[in-house]
């Protein structure tokens, strides 16, 4: 075997180290952390909602504006962990170096690649969980059905934190994650069903678009948070998993041949 | 404490480290000294399991690295070339959350943290954020952190690299005292001062490949065992055929010739009315050790 170590954590409880030291890290500025987190999506969703909302009507039985309030929920999701997972972790991994110090302690670098993802994914939880309480305040989510949006933006959180740490590991500088931006979180944020629905799509289209995976968290939050049974929710539910668990695993592996060659 | 035994690595087409052999006992010193590019960094990565050695075997702390080397490093504390503090932490915060990493209870990494503060003479600076920090008050955070987890084994990679001569002499007292609380060192460096001054035992490394060891005083008795005159200013390498007769051996590097004499005295007398020049007796060191094996000098 050509590493020192293997991919995987060293044991389950290690990866709380990393995430507690950045949990510490956020508590400092953790009003201007979620003001930048929330901002994004509220400008969209009320943008948009109001804006578009008067000239489109009701989209697929709804209001436009708790029709985009379900997408934004979701989206918020894939943004924050995204980000969190490329800019932040790559400053930790490579220009500060804190991965590195943390390896000399008897940690290994699986440990902190689990650390950072569970990080990512807690801030975009907490991004999502701040739209459903703004859309649940105007009257645009139904309760108690909302309650499983939860389990799904933490699975999704942790899914979108580990693509992106994925891009981090490949990256050689912070200018890289454009391409990640551009070719695969724009796409998604247009062609996922968060601001139109899949069937304004054609139909090879929309097809094409269920290989991605932000369509298939959307098609789970948006029945729940108003109030509907989602349609298929053990396809979208596998595609999610093996999305994560193929970007968890891609992660622990191009991390390692970065850092421990 | 620590064991290298063949232990060698690849780099694409490059042999960076070759048959290193390398122990340090208990209580003791080691120095791994080189020019740089010898392999000093990448011996302490394999030695810390970072990277795996193409050969030989490593053992830390009584386990094997890299296949422990998790657990070898619960008592081993590091400092490392290029500081890798937490910037978005205070002094004290950082060595907190580095304890926390040992899994260190938080009432028992509190109650270490005035005396790690007071050996690194922190104590002032114990909320300052780290940018604050001059590069030898980072340099003694690294290393006050280093020593969070109370370890047995201190392994430095060119401790005081970047370092002005003052913060330089604080860090190398520091070391000397924990040497004398019975803890183990190694370290790498290019500076022959350091090298002499701290080190037990040293082991000279040239391209991967170990070339010398032994304690700076023998070493420098064995390869040299004399005097030197350096003479050098306008003119000097054309008196090397005056100079000849008198010495020992000669070395010119540059402008300046290296005179090894074992009684210098009908050296300085020759070299006396020759006013242009100017010259200096001094005991052999280990750049002349490192010349002498290598045929180059090692710089500073």
């Amino acid at each position: 075997m050509p590493y020192p170590q293997s991919p995987f954590p060293l044991n389950f409880s290690n990866w709380r180290a990393v995430w507690y030291r950045n949990y510490l890290v956020w508590r400092k500025l953790a009003i201007p952390s979620m003001v930048g987190n929330l901002a994004d999506p509220m400008i969209y969703l009320f943008g948009l909602g109001f804006g578009l909302g008067l000239l489109v009507g009701q989209v697929d039985g709804v209001s436009y504006i708790a029709f985009i309030a379900a997408g934004t929920v979701a989206s918020s999701v894939m943004m924050t962990a995204s980000f969190e997972s490329m800019y932040s972790a790559f400053s930790r991994m490579f220009v500060q170096r804190t991965w590195e110090a943390i390896m000399h302690a008897p940690l290994n670098l699986g440990d902190i690649v689990i650390g950072e993802i569970a990080w990512a994914a807690s801030k975009a939880v907490l991004s999502g969980i701040a739209i459903l309480a703004v859309a649940s305040a105007l009257g645009y989510a139904h309760w108690p059905d909302a309650l499983w949006v939860l389990p799904i933006i933490v699975l999704a959180g942790v899914m979108f934190a580990s693509l992106a740490m994925i891009v981090t590991a490949l990256a050689p500088s912070y200018d890289f994650f454009m391409f990640y931006q551009t070719l695969a979180m724009t796409p998604m944020l247009l062609l996922s069903g968060v601001f139109f629905p899949l069937s304004q799509l054609p139909a090879p289209a929309q097809a094409v678009v269920q290989v991605l995976p932000l369509p298939h968290v959307v098609a789970l939050i948006r029945p729940v948070m108003l109030g509907q049974a989602p349609a298929q929710p053990l396809l979208h539910l596998a595609v999610i998993v093996a999305y994560t668990a193929a970007g968890v695993v891609t992660a622990l592996l191009l991390t390692r041949r970065r850092m421990l060659r | 404490m620590l064991a290298l035994q063949q232990v060698s690595k690849r780099y694409r087409d490059t042999l960076v480290v070759e048959g290193l052999d390398l122990t340090v006992a208990a209580g003791q010193c080691v120095g791994l000294l080189g020019p740089n590019g010898a392999g000093k960094t990448t011996t302490i990565r394999m030695l810390l399991g970072m990277t795996v050695p193409d050969t030989g075997t490593i053992t830390l702390c009584g386990e094997p690295v890299p296949r422990r080397a998790a657990q070898a490093r619960r008592r081993v504390g590091v400092v490392p070339q290029f500081d890798n503090l937490d910037p978005d932490f205070s002094v004290r915060e950082n060595l907190r959350v580095f304890g926390r990493y040992f899994g260190i209870a938080p009432r028992v990494i509190e109650s270490r943290i005035p005396d790690l503060l007071a050996f690194a003479r922190l104590e002032s600076k114990a909320d300052a954020e780290v940018k604050q920090l001059s590069g030898g008050m980072r340099r003694r955070l690294t290393l006050a952190r280093a020593l969070i987890n109370d370890p047995d084994v201190l392994v430095l990679d060119e401790p005081t690299t970047g370092l002005d001569p003052q913060a330089r002499h604080l860090i190398w007292e520091r070391l000397k005292s924990l040497l004398a609380a019975g803890k183990t060192i190694l370290l790498t460096t290019h500076f022959m001062e350091e090298a002499e001054r701290l080190c037990d035992v040293l082991c000279i490394i040239d391209n991967g490949r170990k070339i010398a060891e032994g304690s700076p005083q023998a070493l420098i008795l064995e390869q040299i065992g004399c005097d030197v005159v350096e003479i050098y200013g306008d003119g000097a390498a054309h008196c090397l055929a005056r100079v000849e007769p008198l010495a020992e051996r000669v070395e010119v590097r540059g402008d300046t010739l290296f005179c090894y004499v074992r009684d210098a005295a009908p050296l300085m007398a020759a070299l006396k009315p020759l006013t242009q020049l100017r010259y200096l007796h001094r005991p052999a060191n280990l750049e002349d050790v490192f010349l002498k094996l290598t045929g180059r000098e090692m710089r500073d």
